[in-house]
């Protein structure tokens, strides 16, 4: 094993993908070290959305709006690779409440910088022609966009070795090597890397890497079920959900919470969510979590009554308490970077979270400011 | 597990033995655990017991000898009959055509440790409109899926008139219907015999079977074909018929590619080496029929949705670990058949019959010890004989040296051998999963129950190495081990 | 005598099976019963019967034995049933599909 770079990252999800692709653009020498595959952890059990639609006025919010920037400006000779796709956002809602709900969200998310368009109940089938009729409002986001994750992931990767990147798969990060509180390499099951910066971007275990540095950083696992359903001719046009799945992103229940999350894939698929659940890393099946997954969407698509479920998958979102992803230095443990914690945003806050975080890492003033997301915020809430 | 306790007991009619399947394996473990005193129920995916190996006409519409190509017919009309007494005596709940879509595991502290099998119909209306129990919960499950014929993708295998050498027979078995007129099987292992037969038997020109490897392998392991003499027997039946029907039987000679527009006009015949690299062409035969097999692949993801170990088996096939009375590693699960390892029929019948003593046993019936020692020691015997057949009929180790950059690997997502490389090469998939996420082979209507085998070999050769049980598993592990509509799904408890 | 004799199943030589029809795109297929739908468009000598989505290739039996599901066909208006497994019944409607069904061809009648 070579044993000196610039830059090691920690996992080869989305964020370690985009953190390569960033760093090599700026002609930093970089190895990436992953315990398994290439974006073989919650990169390969999303769905690749890229979205500013669930989100509220706030931080997450302008880093959402500023990813989008990135993937449509940065990336854009790219998007073909990963099946980037400008689907657009739909949410929509069944009841008068529900109507007068999504209107107030759609006012504040259009103050905060969101292009949203208010859908009347007899317009919502122009967009989407197969959804129940039974609806009472719809909101409309041109900005969401959605990206097959694993390719994404990987394409990075190609571009970040083609311009000198080393990849080690099947390698685990076993210990940090140290320097007082600094961090100065990582030390594998195959060898030691020196190296000047280290970034954590070992999602859903990115905790355990940060225990490593000595440092704090509590990113938990939040299970998460889909559906996926037999291959049929296009049927549903845009990324469709209920206006409860806003609500239920910034929840912090710990019990089983769904939310209807519909949409087509190019493969013909249907992916049908969400679920959220904090119950650790247990991968038992839950059968009632996939029942009402499938219950809540027959509300919206009675017509997929008769459709075939294929298969589900489960994945593990890194979720922070305060639903801010780490991203950036951490003062505690000189030359330790992190970027994880994004929860179920990390495919489309990756770019715009790796762009931030190389910025800053080659002493330039990042585009937005990376301090609601740092690190150590944690031990301040915690202390007072 | 505590976290979701079981949603459905109340719903979900409870048995001291639940078996799935009604082939060899799976007929003799109920009707042998029901006659030890166990109530049990028996599922399965059939219009009607025998399983893909006895399969035949329907019984309620007969055609003609129902027994016509089959051997060993006596051993499933005698356990068709018991079974039958034994329905009609409440002692086994038959459930045919059913599939088990999902394996709830038990609760925490759940004595006996009872698995509930969720159940679908196998095709719309397969109910016959009759409201059978959506979900059965066993005491003991006996797992007996048995298998279907292992596939290699062949440049044009995707052309209507290429079939798997299982499914000509079952449509020659089950209809009397002859796939082709002009005929040839090919792959490897006995098991084309009968099928090359039987379609001569029909009245199709089968113009040759071609076998990959060579049946000198058979006799490496004299000691072991001589311990079960019925096969020695079996096999000389069938010689005897390719000759009567004048088959030209072709070692060490591979079908390499399948032409045609709309259907199968072609193919083109190589010559092998011992590694299954092409030695020289061997001419182009025109058929309009091509019957192709390579052993067989167990169906394992039921065992898989229980948690039981798994392993790779002397024929590269995933299998189910069991021990010498055929529990698997999971508490309450049973193994029996193909699943625990490619084996044939009479091997199967004997696991089912031990799996249904044991069970009955586990649950204070009287069984005589004698009539398990009996039974295993027929079960190493036939081992030791599908171990010599495995070792004399192996897959070419360089089959993939005949594929094309375009061949297609998965047929249903349509995924072609330079997508699969690609994945490797360039995007840099390490194991058949990452291939599989990334280039889809295995991810449409079969999920990779076709082409999981060879998308497995694939990533293995391109990493250098040979395969091993973790290739394998990514495949047999279905969250849902038959597809469920929205609706049925939605259907039940959704709060715990 | 044969071994089905022996163990008392249906005397053969009596029982003549029922024969009829299903309609394949609009073409009468004879049928006897007892076959799967996969036999009798054999024995008429068809064997394709749908598209695969994305290069339109021909499709019809592989496995014959509801693995693969190749041989997926509408059956009296439902879509990607089993062509191996459904049983022939008399004046049964079989479809072939190009492009593959979706659920939409009978929206407005489904959702209220």
């Amino acid at each position: 094993m070579a044993d000196t770079a610039d830059v090691v990252i920690i996992g080869a999800g989305a964020l370690g993908a985009a953190c390569a692709y960033f760093a090599t653009e700026q002609g930093l020498r970089v190895h990436i070290v992953e315990r398994g595959e290439v974006a073989g952890g919650t990169t390969s059990a999303c769905e690749g959305n890229l979205l500013v639609s669930d989100k509220e006025a706030g931080h997450e919010l302008d880093l959402a709006l500023y990813s989008n920037q990135v993937w449509r400006r940065d990336l854009a000779p790219h998007n073909h690779l990963w099946e980037f796709e400008n689907k657009g956002g739909l949410i929509v809602a069944a009841t008068e409440s529900g109507a007068q709900n999504l209107a107030e969200l759609a006012r504040r998310q259009r103050d905060a910088g969101i292009d949203v368009t208010d859908v009347a109940a007899d317009e919502v089938h122009a967009y989407e022609p197969h959804l129940t009729k039974n609806l009472t409002a719809a909101a409309h986001y041109p900005q969401d966009c959605q990206v097959q994750p694993m390719l994404m992931a990987a394409q990075l990767i190609r571009i970040a070795r083609e311009r000198g990147a080393r990849i080690w798969t099947r390698t685990e990060v076993t210990d940090l090597h140290r320097d007082g509180d600094s961090v100065t390499g990582v030390v594998t099951s195959r060898g030691t890397i020196h190296a000047d910066h280290v970034i954590n971007a070992a999602g859903t275990w990115a905790g355990d890497i940060a225990q490593l540095a000595g440092v704090h950083v509590p990113i938990l696992p939040r299970r998460g079920f889909v559906l996926i359903t037999e291959p049929l001719p296009r049927t549903v046009f845009h990324k469709v959900y209920s206006g409860d799945y806003v609500a239920s992103t910034t929840s912090s229940d710990e019990g089983l919470q769904t939310s209807t999350v519909i949409e087509g894939t190019r493969a013909g698929t249907i992916l049908i969510g969400s679920s959220r659940e904090r119950v650790g890393f247990d991968a038992t099946v839950s059968l009632p979590a996939l029942r009402q997954i499938a219950a809540k969407a027959l509300i919206l698509y009675p017509v997929l009554a008769k459709t075939k479920i294929m298969r589900n998958y489960h994945g593990f979102r890194p979720y922070c308490a305060d639903h801010l992803p780490v991203i950036g230095h951490d003062p505690r443990a000189p030359g330790m970077w992190h970027a994880a914690g994004h929860e179920g945003a990390g495919i489309g806050l990756s770019v715009g979270s790796a762009k931030l975080l190389v910025q800053q890492l080659t002493g330039r003033e990042p585009d937005l400011d990376l301090t609601p997301f740092a690190p150590e915020r944690f031990d301040l809430v915690e202390a007072s | 597990m505590t976290e979701h306790p079981r949603d459905i007991t109340a719903t979900s009619p409870r048995y001291d033995v639940a078996v799935v399947g009604a082939g060899p394996a799976g007929l003799a473990a109920a009707v042998t655990a029901a006659e030890a005193g166990c109530r049990v129920v028996l599922v399965d995916a059939g219009q009607q017991p025998g399983g893909q190996y006895w399969r035949h006409p329907d019984e309620t519409a007969p055609r003609g000898d129902e027994s016509l190509g089959h051997h060993d017919w006596s051993t499933f009309a005698g356990l068709r009959t018991r079974l039958h007494g034994l329905v009609r005596r409440q002692r086994i709940t038959y459930l045919p055509r059913r599939q088990v879509w999902f394996v709830q595991r038990p609760s925490t502290g759940d004595e006996p440790p009872a698995h509930t099998l969720h159940l679908t119909t196998a095709y719309a209306g397969a109910d016959g409109g009759d409201d059978g129990p959506d979900a059965v919960t066993g005491d003991a499950v006996i797992l007996c899926p048995g298998g279907y014929d292992r596939q290699l993708p062949i440049p044009g295998w995707d052309l209507p008139g290429v079939m798997a050498a299982g499914g000509v027979q079952a449509l020659l078995k089950g209809h009397r219907t002859v796939a082709g007129r002009r005929a040839i099987v090919a792959g490897t292992g006995p098991f084309l015999l009968p099928v090359a037969t039987g379609l001569a038997q029909a009245g199709a020109d089968v113009v040759a079977v071609c076998e990959a490897g060579s049946i000198t392998g058979w006799s490496r392991d004299p000691l072991a074909a001589a311990a079960v003499p019925g096969k020695g027997r079996e096999a000389l039946e069938y010689a005897t018929a390719l000759i009567r029907h004048r088959i030209p039987y072709r070692q060490r000679t591979a079908i390499t590619a399948i032409r045609g527009t709309d259907t199968v006009q072609s193919v083109e015949l190589s010559r092998l080496d011992r590694e299954g690299r092409i030695r020289k062409q061997a001419g182009t035969v025109d058929v309009d029929l091509v019957a192709l097999g390579w052993g067989f692949t167990p169906s394992l993801e039921l065992v898989t949705a229980t948690g039981a170990a798994t392993r790779k088996d002397i024929d590269d096939s995933l299998v189910a670990v069991v021990d010498e009375e055929q529990r698997a590693t999971v508490p309450g699960i049973y193994v029996a058949g193909e699943a625990t390892g490619v084996g044939g029929a009479v091997l199967a019948v004997a696991e089912g019959e031990l799996a249904g003593l044991i069970t009955a046993r586990d649950q204070r019936a009287a069984v005589s010890q004698e009539s398990v020692r009996a039974l295993q020691k027929r079960i190493t015997r036939h081992r030791r004989f599908a171990a010599a057949m495995h070792t004399a009929h192996p897959v070419p180790r360089h089959w993939h040296d005949w594929l094309h950059p375009e061949t297609t690997v998965c047929r249903c997502e349509e995924v072609s051998y330079q997508q699969v490389c690609g994945a490797r090469d360039d995007l840099g998939a390490g194991d058949a999963r990452t291939v599989k996420l990334m280039a889809r082979p295995g991810m449409g209507w079969c999920q990779g129950r076709v082409c999981g085998f060879a998308s497995a070999k694939l990533a293995a050769a391109r990493e250098g190495r040979a395969l091993t049980a973790d290739d394998l598993r990514p495949t047999a592990k279905q969250p849902f081990a038959a597809p469920i509509s929205l609706e049925q799904l939605a259907e039940g408890p959704q709060h715990e | 005598m044969s071994p089905a004799q022996q163990h008392g199943t249906p005397d053969a030589a009596t029982t003549e099976p029922e024969r009829f029809e299903v309609v394949f795109d609009g073409r009468p297929l004879p049928a006897i019963a007892g076959q799967s739908v996969g036999s009798v468009l054999t024995d008429a000598g068809i064997r394709s019967w749908r598209t695969t989505r994305t290069q339109l290739r021909p499709r019809g039996l592989f496995c014959g034995i509801g693995v693969c599901y190749e041989c997926l066909i509408t059956v009296d208006g439902e879509p990607n049933q089993r062509a191996c497994l459904v049983p022939a019944r008399p004046g049964m409607a079989l479809s072939s599909t190009v492009l593959g069904n979706g659920p939409f061809d009978t929206a407005g009648e489904t959702d209220d």
